[in-house]
């Protein structure tokens, strides 16, 4: 056995056993992705059923009648019958509803002849979210045609030569949000493992002066900062491979590419992780200092910058450039389509090439610094 | 007593400020995620890449087509000529839809028969795949309802938009940045401060001092509270004056709010720093802590669409409230009696929390 493999086995187990002793890098590996796969896959749906509206009628007759079972029995609202406008506005300011649905006097009159159509009804939205206003118009709309189809003829409703527009929903024809959100948090969870993880335990070596004991010892910088990744990175792996477990078998999201490619684009980006967070400690030497540089640095842009919430397509320009510095947004990308379409080649290629320069230079720029730092 | 918190208090600001990269990392990192996220957090539909696939050489259909890349939601894509393509396209995410319009569109059109055109939708992304719909159909039907000069449908549905004419998803996002800024700050200034002086052994050298448990836990919250406050004021700054949201509520009334919710912050840092007995404990205690609290709050997502029992945690997560108090303050003149609602669990929370971790405090002394 080679010196320098001997040195790099007694720094793995070195830092074998810090982990083990204090469990915090444990939980942090194991219980923190399950909490965040269950909290954010249960909790973050942004699937928009049962939207609660508020309806104020101000002439009830058949028509009406007709129309409030056809909302209630919308699988999409939750009707509040409001007593009055009033009641109806403050529930609107206090958040309880997201719209109210007014039908006047006339409504039901004009509705029963054909001569005064259309009957208006009117729909106040509460706007401060764009997306729920249109949504709830659909909705309502919805509503309103599935009550005519059932009470008039087609000829009555659909003038010739009309349109009809046939949508297909590919990939996740259901429509369910947790599909592409859940492999998004594998994300967060390796950005977690990785680069919080390294970032706080090498600023402590800094902190507390234990550093400079290491970098005495007969050990080189790259075998220092090798074993550290190399402990590290098994760890990440065995939290990401717990991670992509539950999110096939409790989320029953399908996983439709291979799980080799899965395994290897993980890779790529938990070294980059690695190596940014062994950047991070060195430039700060704090742990405070650097507990928020990666937070800043991974977290919030893994959560907001990479396409995991948010689509990058509908960000302001000069922002969309920034995400292409940003790696998480390449992993995301080839998380989504490996669990939802497949081997895409197309698409993982291109985001492959773009984690491994991650990787590379994220590795590359932590080895000067240290050796920098070593003077 | 007094004089001796003042003290602590004077200490544990100036170990804060006197440190270059912790002076850094208090003002810039706010700034910075306030631009880049209220940019970047919007659920707004736009420039959504829609590949055509027109089998019809006539007026009818371009013009139809037009309607599509003239919308502020779609933005013209590639060609495609053939089904395989159009699976190409969207594969590949060049496209994020496509239009399909078959050969006799335009004839069906003059001809006055019922026709149809296709639309494939990509829902790796849900959300955004229901908003493209329904901005579909709405072209679909404006164009259908234009080129068969019919009278109107029986039913009209008039849409006024409340609150945020401008539809500006900003507006929902900046109110909210207040509240999660300054929460992560708090939270973890004061589990930290309690956890280094543990690490660093001084824990045992301030329990010698005169000072009384409530006293510590006095001169370790004030400094955070302060803290959370200047955090929040920045970004609170930045949306009116960078992003020019309105503010229509009482703002004398919204600092007290954030007193109350930044003392909440408070109680749970040193909640956690008490459970801890190093800094690098405290700082993942505040993540596990921190990223569930952020998504049950109802930040990114409604909480009535949760299940049932994260609804229940909602309740005890401080920030729920202040979303509600941050959000209704900017956009309505929220009334007392709403904020008094919003207010008072936020306190009891916080009551509870400190007292437990004065209780912690005080077992170590004995």
């Amino acid at each position: 056995m080679s010196p320098r493999w001997q040195r790099l086995r007694g720094l793995a187990r070195k830092e074998m056993l810090q982990i083990l002793r204090d469990p915090s890098a444990l939980l942090i590996a194991f219980l923190l992705p399950v909490v965040l796969l269950f909290v954010i896959g249960f909790g973050l749906s942004l699937d928009a059923h049962k939207l609660k509206l508020a309806a104020v009628i101000e002439a009830g007759s058949e028509p009406v009648r007709g129309i409030s079972e056809a909302l209630d029995a919308s699988p999409y609202l939750n009707v509040y019958w409001a007593p009055s406008g009033q009641a109806a506005r403050l529930a609107l300011d206090a958040g309880q509803v997201r719209g109210i649905l007014t039908m006047r006097e006339d409504f039901a009159e004009r509705l029963v002849n054909p001569q005064r159509w259309p009957a208006q009804a009117q729909l106040a939205v509460n706007a401060t979210d764009p997306n729920t206003g249109t949504l709830l118009s659909g909705y309502v709309q919805g509503a309103f045609s599935s009550w005519l189809a059932g009470t008039m003829t087609e000829d009555v409703l659909t003038p010739p030569g009309g349109i009809a527009l046939e949508t297909r929903f590919w990939y996740n024809p259901d429509l369910r949000s947790s599909d592409f959100i859940v492999p998004g948090i594998i994300v967060l969870v390796m950005s977690m493992t990785g680069t919080l993880l390294t970032a706080l335990i090498v600023s402590r070596e800094w902190e507390r002066g234990t550093m400079e004991s290491m970098l005495a010892a007969p050990a080189s910088m790259a075998e220092l900062v090798g074993a550290k990744l190399g402990v590290y990175f098994v760890l990440g792996m065995a939290s990401m491979a717990m991670a992509a477990i539950l999110t096939v078998t409790v989320f029953g999201v399908p996983l439709r590419g291979s799980v080799l490619l899965l395994a290897l684009i993980s890779a790529l980006f938990l070294i980059f992780a690695l190596a940014q967070g062994l950047f991070i400690s060195t430039i700060a030497r704090n742990q405070f200092v650097s507990a928020q540089l990666a937070f800043l640095s991974t977290m919030m842009p893994a959560m907001m910058l990479s396409g995991m919430l948010f689509d990058i397509a509908s960000m302001p320009r000069w922002l969309q450039l920034i995400t292409c510095f940003i790696p998480a947004r390449y992993f995301v990308s080839a998380l989504q389509t490996l669990f939802l379409a497949g081997n895409v080649w197309s698409v993982l290629l291109p985001n492959l090439l773009a984690l491994a320069v991650a990787a590379i230079l994220a590795t590359a720029a932590t080895l000067a610094v240290t050796h920098r730092r070593l003077d | 007593m007094l004089a001796r918190i003042l003290a602590l208090v004077l200490k544990e600001l100036t170990s804060l400020w006197a440190d270059k990269k912790t002076r850094f990392v208090l003002i810039i990192p706010p700034l910075v995620q306030v631009v880049l996220f209220a940019n970047a957090a919007t659920y707004d539909v736009m420039h959504v890449p829609l590949a055509v696939w027109n089998e019809d050489a006539g007026v009818q259909s371009s013009e139809l087509i037009r309607g599509f890349t003239y919308s502020r939601a779609f933005a013209a894509g590639p060609e495609v000529f053939s089904p395989m393509q159009a699976q190409s396209a969207l594969e590949s995410k060049q496209a994020a839809a496509v239009l399909h319009v078959p050969q006799d569109f335009s004839a069906d059109i003059l001809a006055r028969r019922t026709t149809h055109v296709q639309l494939l939708i990509d829902a790796r992304r849900s959300n955004t795949a229901l908003i493209v719909s329904a901005y579909a159909s709405q072209i679909v039907s404006a164009y259908a309802a234009k080129v068969t000069r019919a009278g109107a449908g029986p039913v009209d549905i008039a849409l006024t938009y409340l609150l945020n004419p401008s539809l500006a998803s900003r507006w929902l996002i900046l109110p909210a940045l207040v509240v999660i800024l300054s929460m992560m700050m708090t939270t973890m200034i004061s589990a930290l401060s309690l956890a280094r002086e543990r690490e660093l052994g001084t824990f045992e050298q301030m329990l010698v001092t005169p000072l009384r448990p409530v006293e510590i836990m006095l001169g370790k919250a004030v400094p955070s509270l302060l803290v959370g406050l200047l955090e929040a004021n920045i970004v609170l700054l930045a949306a009116l004056l960078l992003f020019g949201v309105p503010f229509k509520g009482n703002l004398l009334l919204f600092q007290f709010t954030l007193v109350v919710f930044s003392l909440a912050g408070v109680a749970v840092g040193l909640a956690i720093s008490s459970f801890t007995h190093t800094q690098q404990q405290a700082i993942l205690g505040v993540f596990i802590y921190a990223a569930p609290a952020i998504v049950i709050s109802g930040y990114a997502s409604p909480i009535e669409n949760m299940p049932l029992i994260l609804q229940w945690a909602s309740k005890l997560d401080p920030i729920t409230y202040m979303l509600v108090i941050s959000r209704g303050m900017f956009l309505t003149r929220l009334p007392v009696s709403l904020i008094w609602a919003q207010s008072w669990p936020m306190i009891l929370i916080a009551v509870a929390l400190l007292a437990m971790a004065t209780q912690a405090v005080r077992r170590s002394v004995v």
